[in-house]
């Protein structure tokens, strides 16, 4: 009997990462199960591979960052690559140069993977059209930011065993996150039911075409929820008026224990980071471990990340 | 120049309600002599068997962008008129947001000189309505329109300033001059580069509502009321800014709306993955509002069709969307783009022809857009069902920015005249 040959479906396709809505769920399931694979590892003493040995990764960040930036860094120097991280904030954009010239003037270095965030929606694609490499969208504008999505979802299926079936709530500034996108676009994809909950002015036009309920209420949108994602308020957000002050949003929309009640019993706390402890939640939740994912979710980024980076790369 | 017979042609001519096949004599000047059935000629003219094809006034089109000057590596008066000619455009309306801008007299002799060299089109000028376009201080209407300035324009800028408004058009009512306004609230559309809804959301950009174009045309409506000048919306791209208008024709209010082939034709779906040469201002919107954009022409809500012919150069458009230049070119590809409303049954050609022809010189008040015995003998004689596939490459603007790179069209201009001399044929 002749072997069956283990398919990827990612092999076969483009090999950028720049959304989920460009994900089929065959890929996203084959980047859940590989990354499930790196947990023990990366709870291990040996934590290096060599899978990634003799491939350069360029971390391309134009935004500032903290844990995804980490998080690409320790992944591919974790899997063997040589990690480059190019913090952009303050450098050949301020010269003038566009982002088409940077990524050419990187290609010709011959990376294998360039890791971007962008503050421009859109960035990742447009890179991915110009260079040779495989691009993974590390955050662009409000638009996608993939791996975060990928790093929820593995967290949920390693709590709860499964998506498919569980009732999700994703609450606070929806209009400018793109944590919220790319978690609607999964999460519906892996079958499961999204609410989303926020003040008018931070719900986006037409989010309820994208597979959600909109809730202004968060009693009503919490009802029966497994999972509750909370998402940072930014302060930037305050000086455009979306909002009369921080108290009056802790009042209505932040999340304290007696809100987390609304939904189920067993309900599970989420926060991509960084929290505005006192905005958004309750300093007390966010570290209730019995409650609250959001040190595990840091955990899994790494091994969420691995696995993207070996699947991607070529 | 000998006298010239183009003979059976369907002669299509909303200005004289024609449409029947015919002949069109051009006399030695270069002006109409006659057209329709019987026309008699002498027998030394040229004689030219255009069968099949259809004859209609030079194309008006009230939009337009030439780079000249400053822009030069963008667009250039030869450019321009070369590709105006390839689409049937034998008349163009220029927009002043050049560098420097056009908004004081020694640079309007400027342009009309340079383009009376360089251009083999009909050109008609536009100034800016306010200095710099800045939307603080008026120009010199008066001054500027005695230099042959045919309007006034801020182009994609809108005057925010209510009492400035209110001031331009009290002294506009005054000298005759038309005054041609973009619609769009500044503090509604911020940072904005596509139309407010699902695919803004999708795609992570920042959305404006149709509610930025209503209000700036509400207010602008409600000023003429009582300052009635020459008043023209530049373009309208929602069903919310139709039924403000329609409100404002029933109750007697008289200015006139252009909007531009694009919005007739594409909606935000076409944006797709941030193609950035449909970053248009006025946005794409939904295909509601682009069917209500439709009904608007039909129901004479609507009287011009523009191209909105803005040439940018690869660079100005290789960038991320919110950060790319706002702009398609459009004019060689206007007529096509527009006959495909006639193709797919949206509008009667008649109508088509007449928002490109009469009613825009109408509003000009000039006397083009029609083949009225004794006028120039600017034609554009196409085929209507002519199929063909738009190549960028093939367009003659300088710059490629098409929205409508690799459309397959049905009807495309076989010779254009100007002054009764061939000026392209294909």
């Amino acid at each position: 009997m002749a072997t069956v040959k283990k398919v990827s479906a990612i092999k076969n396709t483009p090999k950028h990462l720049l959304g989920i809505q460009n994900l089929s769920v065959l890929e996203a399931k084959e980047i859940l199960t590989e990354a499930k694979s790196f947990i023990k590892l990366n709870r291990g003493s040996s934590k290096k591979l060599d899978v990634l040995r003799g491939k350069t990764q360029i971390n391309l960040f134009f935004e500032p960052s903290t844990r995804t930036q980490s998080s690409f860094d320790l992944a591919g120097k974790r899997l063997g690559a040589d990690v480059m991280t190019m913090n952009m904030s303050n450098s050949a954009l301020k010269k003038g140069e566009t982002l088409i010239d940077t990524a050419m003037t990187l290609n010709a270095m011959h990376p294998d993977i360039i890791v971007i965030r962008h503050q421009d929606s859109g960035a990742p694609n447009l890179l991915s059209q110009k260079v040779n490499c495989t691009v993974i969208n590390a955050g662009d504008g409000r638009r996608e930011h993939p791996t975060q999505a990928l790093l929820d979802a593995l967290t949920i299926i390693n709590r709860k065993g499964n998506i498919e079936g569980l009732k999700i709530a994703i609450c606070g500034d929806i209009l400018h996150s793109r944590v919220a996108r790319s978690n609607i676009y999964l999460m519906n994809m892996l079958g499961a039911e999204v609410n989303v909950i926020a003040p008018k002015t931070l719900m986006p036009k037409g989010i309820d075409n994208l597979g959600v309920k909109s809730y202004t209420d968060m009693k009503k949108g919490l009802d029966g929820c497994d999972i509750v994602m909370m998402l940072r308020l930014q302060n930037e957000r305050m000086q455009g008026s979306f909002l009369p002050s921080k108290r009056e949003y802790y009042e209505f929309f932040g999340l304290t224990p007696e809100k987390l009640k609304f939904a189920k019993k067993d309900a599970l706390l989420m926060h991509p980071g960084p929290m505005n402890r006192g905005v958004e939640i309750d300093t007390k939740l966010a570290d209730d471990i019995n409650v609250s994912l959001v040190k595990e979710q840091v955990e899994l980024g790494v091994a969420v990340r691995m696995a993207c980076l070996k699947l991607y790369c070529k | 120049m000998k006298e010239k017979i183009l003979t059976n042609l369907r002669i299509v001519d909303p200005s004289q309600e024609i449409d029947e096949i015919g002949n069109i004599v051009i006399d030695e000047t270069g002006k109409i002599k006659s057209i329709g059935k019987g026309s008699e000629t002498s027998k030394s003219v040229e004689k030219i068997n255009l069968k099949g094809l259809i004859a209609i006034p030079g194309i008006v089109d009230m939009k337009a962008f030439v780079g000249e000057p400053g822009f030069e590596y963008k667009e250039n008066f030869r450019t321009l008129s070369q590709a105006a000619l390839a689409g049937g455009v034998t008349s163009i309306v220029t927009m002043p947001n050049t560098k420097p801008i056009i908004d004081n007299v020694s640079m309007v002799d400027f342009i009309i000189r340079r383009g009376r060299d360089k251009a083999k089109v009909n050109l008609f000028p536009c100034a800016s309505i306010t200095r710099q376009v800045e939307g603080k201080q008026m120009t010199e209407f008066g001054l500027l329109k005695a230099r042959g300035i045919i309007g006034f324009s801020d182009v994609n800028k809108t005057i925010q300033n209510t009492e400035l408004m209110s001031r331009i058009m009290n002294y506009a009512s005054d000298i005759d001059v038309l005054i041609m306004q973009h619609a769009e609230d500044y503090e509604l559309s911020k940072n904005s580069c596509i139309n407010e809804g699902e695919v803004a959301t999708r795609l992570g950009l920042q959305g404006v509502s149709d509610i930025a174009e209503k209000i700036i045309i509400e207010r602008d409506l409600s000023l003429l009321s009582k300052f009635p000048c020459r008043y023209h919306i530049n373009q309208i791209s929602s069903k919310n800014s139709l039924d403000v208008i329609k409100k404002n024709k029933s109750n007697g209010v008289k200015f006139s709306t252009g909007v531009s082939i694009n919005n007739l034709s594409l909606n935000q779906n076409d944006i797709g993955e941030f193609r950035t040469f449909l970053k248009l201002s006025p946005p794409l919107r939904s295909e509601e509002d682009r069917l209500s954009l439709i009904e608007g022409i039909k129901n004479d809500l609507i009287d011009v069709i523009v191209s909105d012919h803005i040439p940018e150069d690869e660079e100005s458009k290789r960038l991320p969307f919110a950060q790319a230049a706002t702009g398609s070119i459009g004019i060689e590809t206007l007529l096509s783009l527009s006959l495909e409303l006639y193709h797919n049954d949206s509008l009667p050609l008649e109508k088509i022809i007449k928002c490109l022809t009469f009613n825009p010189a109408k509003i000009l008040k000039i006397d083009k857009g029609t083949l009225k015995k004794g006028s120039d003998a600017d034609i554009c004689i196409f085929d209507l069902e002519k199929p063909w596939m738009v190549k960028a490459e093939d367009l003659k603007s300088k710059s490629k920015n098409t929205a409508i790179e690799n459309r397959k069209l049905q009807g495309k201009v076989k010779m254009t005249l100007l002054k009764g001399e061939v000026v392209y044929s294909d």
